[in-house]
């Protein structure tokens, strides 16, 4: 034992956390020096947010922590009252939470946030007090401190407000920072900027704990990586070892699941039940033959336009009374069984395209044309018998579901039945079209009869995809149909819609933020930023040569594996 | 702020139009009305001159823009039972009424903070025992809270007036009883956003910096808490004047409620519309000092 | 903001914090309750066998004693047995209120959610000057102009809590208008006629009951004060709020005939209250 400072920042020794009879934490262990950024990566679920509430004695009131060994600074904190816990906190470490914008009190201004952790924990007087202020916002590199310190986080942009809350966790120096979640609401390229400022950090010395659901984002700046998963840490090590050579399944599943880099059609998800792309599918034999089991080669020679936008426009009315144009003389052409790919960062005009696209909303100028017909220009009545070639995938796969009705009933509809049938009175050859369509997208018969709001994600976005399935599409508009999945879950859902497509020869818009995701589907690929196409090919030129600044300064921004 | 002008305009002379059109539905002659009802029996000439001193005689519209006319210059006409000019006696009986109010709403505030934030800190049972009583506080209908108030307060134990005159003592129970029930929907509101702003992520990053519980309540959870409750006081101010109806009656206390329910009984149709116009006034500008307040607690309603 | 909104506020609040699928004691009572009351109100004598209107002046003013729980009043009455027949009175009326409120909400919040936004602009307008006679004002200004009786109360309290459902309803509508489902139905073609009788309608109709549920306990409270300050039912008509007001000259001496009446007001408004939000949070996590 020497008296010098203690090489460990934290030291975690069979850590337990439990609500009630449910165990959240199972026994975890791991330390981390300073100077050094350790991940915690699991799935929604596997207890990474609580184990990182319970190191700062914070897992909630009714929570029961117990542990082995628990010691920030190389002092023990089992046991301690609230008031010790009180006088640790922010002082000997400190937290920074997703999305600065409820994490920061929107009531207040950012820089009487900041100096919270000044006031509490130190006998600074007010002037000084604003000045390490200022000093801070300057440390993460908030533009103009001074003017800044008095708006509230709702004035700030997403970088900026974050930046602003790891300057209020940062505020008295600790020598442990935590990080839930810091960058999980930020478009790409800020998210790359706020890695590096943590990196900064931990390069300064101070010990970095980051808590993600993202192996990719972590891989930038961890030394080293802990998998959680249902409570326990099943694989710790360095992070190239961790990623390049996984040992535990489910890390393997995880790391499989990252679709950046993995080129188009390899599968993600290590599925127990590989569909066999050949096999002919029995109620869709009408599809099959006029659109063929089409391969890659196939496609390029064989290829038709089935849908087009020609120089689209539309503006929206601000509340003051000005116009925003959300979507500027956007043109592209989807070819027959392919993907094409739209990607942008928030604002950029993606949805608004999307709702064009499935005639939501009436172009300002420009037309759609959907096999070769006027969509955009043609009226309701007469769209309509179009709709069923054109299926529409959501984000918020709940949202799009009324309510009131169970899968059998949104099912049914979708098929254009009368969705009022209850089980006993629908007729026998409804209910084989039904299981026939869950088959297809990997549900067993036993969601028939629950509502959505009872289904898990995954389950919930298959039901979403069967339902746009059961008009028998040509084309599926796919609107960030994976954002809101656990990684895996994501990889389930991806596979699945490369099978169909490949079965059924669907073609696919497929609009999302997240170019990982976007560069394993697309066959083309449209950059979209501030309302325009900014640039727009073969998806494989555009990520291996991008053209336009923004998208290299995109992509350089992906969160991808190390090679 | 003109636009809140022209729409606190608008609404008055909406009120002033409703209410005088309602009146002409009343079945009978006004002027028998003014005479003590279809009781008296008025000589034709008498009715005769109380229809030309009020215009009775004129057509509709005329009559109508004569009253606009009144209203805007202050003059709320002349009541038929008290044979007084009804703008002078109504805003004599103001005073009385809005301290009640006051008194009743600052206390109603403070009942349902104290509620709210002991059974926000104790715990379940606290929170259920919390959420039951104010339910029932709710619940309760001004003349029975009243009426129990003065059997347990004054008649029991003797230590309150059943009689709300002059004096601070004479206004306790009156007070309470506008204040509890109100408390009941205050403190409800107040209680679930206070533990919906207590589990939000900025206050988990308060007590990440070593904020104390109480400086998580003060700093930031109370302020959040109050927003939903300050957006109620409006119908606030509605049920309160509801209530001062019947606590002024069963307390024998002067103010506008008393006096508009003595009119409803008499039919004295311009005390009424007096006191209806008083009361929209007051509506309009709680609802604007309600903004005010809103935008005083919550400043990201300001930089708008 | 009405009475009305305030309570369905307070329910939705309720609904989002509270537990989905227990049974609560608060329910349990609650239904109880309701289940006493609607035998009260349906047959009376099955609960109580004596004449809510029966003289006996030898046995006036009793109080609370094993042959009269509840005590007698002024004409030796028995109060336990008014008390239970009143409640026939105070459901009725409060349904008939409640009936009429929701009613007239129900056409001006169709009109001004469906008609387009010259409709909606102006059935706001007018919602918005209604909201400044507050409380029981509106039901004030309609008894001056008709005259007080059991039959205007009950119309004026409905008149005075219409605005309420009109507004509740009206964003209800805009909502489910807007709503994802909607557009979903679109993009899967389905005709305006399909979406709004299939999606639009049973989804701004079902939160209905729960609206009527807590405006009936509104509504029997607000009636119960106009007959206390004697425009609606009066004595000797065994209506809880009349009952009251008769109490109140023998305030002094016979506190119960007060007491009882008001406790079944009480009552039945909590009742409605807990199970309004009961069926709020079912409905929402069924």
């Amino acid at each position: 034992m020497t008296m010098t400072e203690p090489a460990a920042a934290l030291t975690v020794h069979n850590l337990r956390v439990g609500f009630g009879a449910d165990p959240v934490v199972r026994g975890v262990s791991f330390e981390i020096a300073r100077g050094e950024c350790l991940a915690i990566v699991g799935e929604s679920g596997s207890g990474k947010s609580v184990t990182a509430r319970s190191l700062l004695g914070l897992a909630g009131a009714n929570a029961r922590v117990g542990a082995d060994q628990l010691e920030l600074g190389g002092q023990t904190v089992l046991g301690l009252t609230d008031r010790a816990w009180r006088a640790r906190r922010g002082k000997d470490v400190g937290l920074v939470l997703q999305d600065a914008l409820v994490s920061l009190d929107p009531l207040r201004p950012i820089g009487r946030e900041i100096a919270d952790s000044l006031r509490l924990h130190t006998t600074l007087g007010a002037a000084a007090r604003a000045r390490r202020v200022l000093e801070l916002l300057d440390a993460v590199g908030l533009p103009e401190p001074a003017t800044q310190v008095q708006k509230l986080s709702g004035q700030l942009s997403g970088g900026e407000r974050q930046r602003a809350l790891i300057a209020a966790a940062i505020a008295l120096d600790p020598p442990l920072l935590i990080a839930d979640e810091p960058t999980t609401a930020l478009d790409v390229t800020v998210q790359a900027q706020i890695l590096a400022l943590l990196e900064h950090i931990t390069r300064a010395g101070t010990a970095v704990l980051l808590i993600s659901h993202d192996l990719a984002v972590v891989s930038r700046i961890a030394h080293r990586v802990a998998v959680m998963h249902d409570g326990r840490m099943i694989e710790t090590g360095r992070t190239e070892q961790v990623l390049g050579a996984p040992r535990h399944e489910q890390t393997q599943r995880m790391v499989a699941a990252i679709p950046a880099d993995k080129p188009r059609g390899t599968r993600l998800s290590l599925s127990t039940r590989p569909r066999d792309a050949a096999s002919p599918v029995s109620a869709d034999s009408t599809v099959l033959a006029n659109s063929t089991v089409l391969d890659d080669s196939t496609v390029s020679a064989a290829s038709t336009v089935v849908l087009e936008a020609i120089g689209l426009s539309k503006s929206y009315r601000r509340p003051d009374g000005s116009r925003h144009l959300a979507v500027d003389d956007v043109s592209f052409a989807l070819q027959r069984g392919s993907t094409l790919g739209i990607v942008g960062e928030s604002g950029s005009g993606k949805t608004t395209t999307a709702r064009l696209l499935l005639a939501l909303l009436p172009p300002d100028r420009g037309a759609v044309r959907v096999f070769g017909e006027p969509w955009s220009a043609a009226s309701e009545k007469t769209r309509r018998g179009l709709r069923p070639g054109v299926g529409a995938i959501y984000q918020d796969a709940l949202g799009s579901f009324d309510p009131r009705w169970n899968v059998a009933e949104i099912l049914t509809d979708a098929l254009g039945l009368s969705p009022g049938l209850r089980q006993r009175r629908r007729a026998p050859q409804t209910t084989a079209r039904l299981l026939t369509l869950l088959d297809e997208v990997g549900l067993a018969a036993a969601v028939l009869t629950r509502r959505p709001l009872e289904l898990s994600g995954g389950q919930r976005q298959r039901v979403g995809i069967a339902r746009a399935l059961a008009g028998r599409p040509e084309i599926l508009i796919c609107d960030e149909p994976v954002s809101s999945l656990d990684v895996s879950v994501q990889a389930q859902v991806l596979d699945l819609l490369d099978d169909l497509q490949r079965e059924r020869g669907l073609s696919l818009i497929f609009i999302s933020h997240d170019l990982g995701v976007v560069q394993h589907v697309s066959d083309e690929i449209a950059v979209m930023r501030a309302g325009r196409v900014v640039e727009s090919g073969p998806a494989a030129r555009v990520f291996a040569a991008p053209q336009h600044p923004y998208s290299v300064q995109l992509l350089a921004a992906v969160p991808r594996l190390p090679a | 702020m003109a636009a809140r002008l022209g729409g606190a305009i608008f609404v008055l002379w909406a009120v002033a139009s409703i209410t005088f059109f309602a009146v002409r539905l009343i079945p009978g002659d006004p002027a028998q009305a003014v005479l003590g009802g279809p009781g008296s029996q008025a000589s034709p000439e008498a009715l005769a001159a109380v229809r030309t001193e009020y215009g009775f005689d004129k057509p509709v519209l005329v009559q109508y823009l004569a009253q606009l006319g009144r209203l805007a210059t202050g003059d709320l006409g002349r009541s038929y039972a008290l044979n007084q000019d009804v703008g002078p006696l109504v805003l004599d009986q103001l005073g009385g009424t809005v301290l009640l109010a006051v008194l009743a709403l600052a206390l109603a505030w403070l009942l349902a903070l104290a509620l709210a934030a002991w059974s926000t800190r104790g715990g379940t049972v606290a929170a259920r025992v919390g959420s039951g009583l104010e339910i029932v506080a709710a619940a309760l209908p001004h003349f029975w809270l009243a009426t129990s108030l003065i059997v347990v307060f004054s008649i029991w134990l003797g230590v309150l007036p059943p009689i709300s005159t002059v004096g601070a003592a004479g206004l306790v129970l009156p007070v309470l009883t506008l204040a509890i029930p109100l408390a009941g929907f205050l403190g409800q509101i107040l209680r679930e956003s206070l533990l919906a702003a207590l589990e939000s992520p900025f206050v988990l990053s308060a007590r990440a910096r070593g904020e104390s519980e109480r400086g998580v309540l003060w700093t930031h959870a109370l302020r959040h808490a109050s927003l939903p409750a300050i957006s109620l006081s409006g119908w606030a101010f509605g049920s309160l004047i509801s209530g001062a109806v019947v606590v002024e009656t069963i307390f024998a206390r002067p103010g506008l409620g008393r006096t508009l329910l003595t009119a409803v009984t008499l039919r004295d149709v311009p005390v009424v519309i007096g006191v209806v116009m008083i009361v929209a006034v007051a509506y309009i500008l709680m609802t604007l000092l309600t903004d005010a307040a809103t935008r005083l607690v919550d400043p990201r309603l300001r930089s708008e | 903001m009405s009475d009305l909104e305030v309570q369905a506020e307070l329910a939705t609040q309720a609904a989002r914090s509270g537990q989905p699928r227990r049974l609560g004691l608060a329910e349990a009572t609650a239904g109880l309750l309701a289940v006493f009351l609607l035998v009260a109100a349906v047959t009376p004598q099955l609960l109580a066998l004596g004449d809510p209107l029966g003289i006996d002046p030898l046995s006036a003013f009793m109080p609370p004693t094993g042959a009269h729980v509840f005590g007698t009043d002024e004409s030796g009455r028995d109060i336990f047995t008014r008390v239970v027949h009143g409640t026939q009175y105070s459901l009725v009326i409060g349904a008939a209120a409640t009936a009429i409120g929701l009613g007239l909400g129900i056409v001006l919040g169709t009109l001004a959610g469906m008609l387009g936004r010259v409709v909606d602009f102006t059935v706001n307008r007018f919602l918005e000057v209604l909201f400044a006679f507050p409380g029981l004002l509106l039901a004030l200004l309609f008894i001056v102009i008709f005259g007080p009786g059991v039959a205007t109360a009950t119309i004026a309290v409905g008149l005075s809590t219409a605005p309420g459902y009109a507004r509740i309803i009206r964003a209800q509508l805009i909502t489910v208008r807007s709503a994802a489902f909607v557009e979903a139905a679109t993009v899967l073609g389905r005709t305006r006629w399909q979406i709004l009788l299939r999606h639009i309608l049973p989804n701004t109709l079902a939160p209905l009951l729960v609206l009527a549920t807590l405006g009936i306990g509104q509504a029997i409270v607000w009636a119960a004060t106009l007959s206390y300050l004697g425009l609606g039912a009066e004595p000797p008509t065994a209506e809880w709020g009349a009952m009251l007001s008769a109490g109140r000259t023998y305030i002094t001496s016979a506190w119960w005939m007060s007491f009882f009446p008001g406790l079944f007001i009480v009552l039945t408004a909590v009742t409605a209250t807990v199970l309004g939000r009961s069926i709020d949070r079912r409905m929402r996590h069924a």
